[in-house]
């Protein structure tokens, strides 16, 4: 019953070919135990479906339970703004142990960003507005905690371990006739 | 507002798909007086004049973070711009839903319908007498107690927020003056 009411487009944050058959979108929260779990799922999903998955990350920062969980969004998009979103996102969901202010700019430092307009935008709280839309537009799809999956735009409520939902990503991109693939230098594509 | 105007319509379209016995659309909603506290009890018809949400489940402490109180508590701020007044309900007393709603921080209250146990849940017909504990079951009730949505939840699924939010949009203007 529940669907995804923003349409995934050029500003998310997209791992893949746009014209894959499947698209994984996944609310999550940089704090959240599970999510940390999926993390490592996600990898091993995009390993095995390759070009037939396109994967989506938007922020579902639950901040009574996850003190960190706004700022440590807030910095994947400072990240993103300088083109390393999935480098953050990869080092922020290793380091769920370590995620106060002071581990984000040591991050921001280790991926050699601007440091200087990284920590300005954290302490304007520059990306906040479009954090909290994220969340809002999530709740209207039916978002229910994190992490919550949509394939192809429908909620997924089953089983996230790595053979049941690569099942189902497989059954998803079965009906359409595998597109010829798009040369791509990588398949990782950043945001915008 | 038109309280009846839908009581018809509506009894067919109640999304009950596992569970056939949660009170439709278009039903006065059953009254009730639970304790919030231990020395606190709330009343149904208390919150004449403003939507009311009800949402049972299973039971305190589900071991996952996000869980369906939790994410009603993130979103607290999106029911007070309906003027709406949300409770959980389960069938756990009042020191288990204590230490709960300390453990997750919840900010609204969450009521034990412990004795007679699940009498509350059985009169919405959210109650699940194998197991003794409500179904997961939500339902948004008007200004005038009318039952304007409800919806049964697999027990194991989380239904999330957006069928209240819709209710609560359909109802349209809240009773009282809310700031938007």
């Amino acid at each position: 019953m529940s669907v995804l009411r923003v349409p995934v487009t050029a500003a998310d944050h997209r791992l893949g070919q746009d014209d894959a058959p499947v698209t994984l979108v996944e609310y999550g929260d940089f704090e959240c135990p599970h999510c940390a779990a999926a993390y490592a799922i996600m990898r091993t999903i995009r390993k095995k479906m390759g070009d037939r998955l396109r994967f989506v990350f938007r922020h579902f920062p639950l901040t009574q339970v996850h003190p960190h969980a706004m700022h440590a969004a807030e910095a994947a998009e400072a990240a993103g703004a300088q083109r390393k979103f999935w480098e953050m996102y990869e080092i922020l969901f290793g380091r769920q142990d370590a995620l106060d202010d002071r581990d984000l700019v040591r991050y921001a430092n280790s991926l050699r960003l601007d440091v200087r307009r990284f920590e300005e935008e954290m302490k304007s709280e520059k990306y906040v507005p479009q954090i909290r839309q994220q969340f809002q537009m999530g709740i209207h799809s039916g978002v229910n905690g994190t992490p919550s999956f949509f394939i192809n735009g429908a909620r997924y409520d089953g089983s996230w371990q790595v053979d049941r939902l690569l099942a189902v990503l497989e059954a998803a991109a079965a009906p359409a006739a595998p597109a010829a693939p798009v040369a791509s230098d990588e398949p990782g594509e950043k945001d915008s | 507002m038109t309280a009846f105007v839908r009581r018809e319509a509506t009894l067919s379209t109640s999304a009950v798909h596992n569970a056939n016995t949660a009170i439709p659309a278009g039903t006065p909603a059953p009254g009730f007086s639970l304790n919030s506290t231990p020395d606190q009890k709330v009343q149904l018809s208390d919150f004449r004049g403003k939507p009311v949400v009800l949402a049972f489940y299973p039971a305190d402490f589900s071991p996952v973070c996000g869980d369906q109180m939790s994410l009603y508590n993130e979103i607290l701020s999106e029911f007070h711009r309906y003027g709406a007044q949300i409770f959980g309900i389960s069938v756990d007393g009042v020191w288990c839903h204590r230490a709960f709603a300390e453990a997750r921080k919840l900010h609204f209250p969450l009521l034990a319908d412990f004795e007679p146990k699940g009498g509350a849940a059985r009169a919405y017909g959210a109650y699940r007498s194998e197991e003794g504990v409500c179904e997961r079951a939500l339902f948004v009730i008007d200004g005038e107690g009318i039952v304007r949505w409800s919806y049964v939840s697999p027990v194991g699924v989380n239904p999330g927020a957006d069928g209240i939010l819709e209710a609560l949009e359909k109802l349209g203007s809240a009773p009282e003056g809310e700031a938007k």
